[in-house]
């Protein structure tokens, strides 16, 4: 079992140097949540060359939708959605400082690309583990979009949160090697 | 006919109120049993590391009555009403609605429906739920509840290939379809097949295909033997649990088949991820 890396908030570009794919790392800090519609106003706003509702410098987003917190808890259950429906808006968020996504499954080319330009890394949670999750997310809140309900953005304040390194700074894919490791034709 | 059964709205409701909330906290246990085993037999590392923590991720959800995965899906609903049930106090369908309303508030589950999907505003309560109805005979009437993740329904595909394709085109565009989705889906996945009747009705064939226990064949040996062989196949791809290389992609195959026009060869391709979250209850017995 490789090392585990201990990542606090916010990032630095020395930080994101030495991450490599595979990488088990276990964050702690501030991370924020948007997923599809509060991209869709946070790419409207980057176009009209308006303020963001949070500064993305050095920061890391987390793709997820939780579900309502009961009564006394933080916060609902928060696995990672899908994240090549944000691939049309990371390189704008990329290029305005943000450091780090968090999601599930492959990125586009372009992702990819921006990720190496930029110095920024793409995380993985498991999909589907969002009971398992909610158990490093000591607060919640929202900060931003209360219309948009489970897609608002929200300030997570996390203790070991558990993600691996999919992509880096250096182009490599762990998708993509990892399928080719066990793919028989 | 026989002796005409009555069934108040009100228990239905309760009842799919009731089956939402299992259906989210509770793996079923064909399910978790597939997980087990699948873990047992995963050779890569960190393939069955994802296992183990999805086993671990049930006992949680199910210890603190917290939704499994935090999409709690749109509300699918299958009703086979019996001929011989006559409903009382209320409108079958207003208490499905009803139910998952109750059910999504009551259970802290997400509400995931937007009102029109061009404009996008959430509809705050889950409804509408998606409904299939059936008659049947009899005087009970079962209710099957699943919940459907978006990442998973948004994998799914259907082609209207032609007689010539045949079976070998059928196992090409579902292993094309699986290679396609890769990580996004949530491996490892259930498939679900439709092959046949016309445009729509082979995509509700895979999507009720979906509803049977993991593990069954299909009761016809040749189109068990298709199961398998599209297993294999899906398997060979190497996507894995979560798509970080794997053999194990899919915890089962399911095929129905119907009936189609001698131009016609639909097939329908509906992928589940692991959180397969379906529960049935039968009123009026």
């Amino acid at each position: 079992m490789p090392d585990i890396i201990h990542l606090k908030t916010p990032l630095t570009d020395e930080k994101i140097a030495s991450l490599r794919i595979g990488s088990r790392v276990l964050i702690t800090g501030i991370i924020y949540t948007a997923r599809d519609a509060a991209h869709k106003r946070l790419a409207e706003l980057a176009d009209q060359g308006k303020k963001l509702p949070f500064d993305v410098q050095n920061q890391i987003i987390y793709y997820v939708g939780p579900s309502p917190a009961r009564p006394g808890r933080p916060i609902g259950s928060c696995g990672p959605t899908t994240s090549y429906r944000m691939d049309v808006y990371t390189p704008k968020l990329l290029a305005m400082g943000l450091k780090a996504t968090i999601g599930k499954g492959n990125r586009s080319e372009n992702v990819i690309e921006a990720m190496k330009q930029y110095k920024a890394v793409y995380f993985v949670a498991t999909g589907g583990t969002a009971a398992l999750l909610a158990k490093s997310v000591q607060k919640a809140d929202v900060i931003a979009y209360q219309d948009l309900g489970a897609e608002a953005i929200m300030r997570l304040e996390v203790v070991d949160f558990p993600v691996v390194v999919a992509n880096e700074i250096y182009g490599n894919d762990l998708y993509r090697e990892g399928i080719a490791q066990y793919k028989r034709d | 006919m026989g002796i005409r059964t009555r069934i108040s709205s009100e228990e239905i409701e309760e009842k799919v109120s009731q089956l939402c909330m299992d259906a989210n906290f509770h793996l079923p246990d064909d399910m978790l049993g597939a997980l087990r085993v699948s873990g047992e037999k995963e050779v890569s590392p960190v393939a069955k590391e994802v296992f183990t923590d999805l086993l671990e991720n049930a006992k949680i959800a199910r210890e603190y009555q917290m939704p499994v995965c935090q999409d709690t899906g749109v509300a699918v609903v299958f009703a086979e009403l019996g001929e011989d049930v006559e409903i009382t106090g209320g409108r079958l369908y207003d208490a499905i609605h009803d139910g998952v309303r109750k059910g999504y508030k009551e259970g802290f589950l997400r509400k995931s429906m937007v009102i029109n999907p061009l404009k996008r505003v959430n509809t705050g309560d889950n409804t509408p739920a998606i409904i299939h109805t059936e008659l049947i005979p009899g005087n009970y009437i079962k209710i099957t509840f699943m919940a459907k993740g978006g990442g998973c329904e948004n994998m799914s595909r259907i082609a209207m290939l032609t007689p010539a394709d045949g079976r070998e085109g059928v196992v090409n565009f579902v292993v094309e379809t699986v290679r396609m989705a890769k990580a996004n889906p949530c491996p490892p996945i259930m498939v679900g097949i439709g092959i046949g009747g016309t445009f729509d009705y082979a995509a509700l064939l895979a999507k009720k295909s979906l509803l049977r226990p993991l593990g069954t064949k299909h009761r016809d040996p040749d189109t068990a033997a298709l199961e398998k062989e599209i297993l294999e196949r899906v398997n060979d791809l190497g996507i894995g649990a979560q798509g970080l290389g794997g053999r194990i992609t899919a915890l089962g195959v399911h095929v129905e088949w119907f009936p189609c026009h001698i131009a016609s060869l639909p097939v329908a391709v509906n992928i589940d991820c692991h959180a397969h979250r379906v529960k049935t209850v039968v009123l009026g017995i």
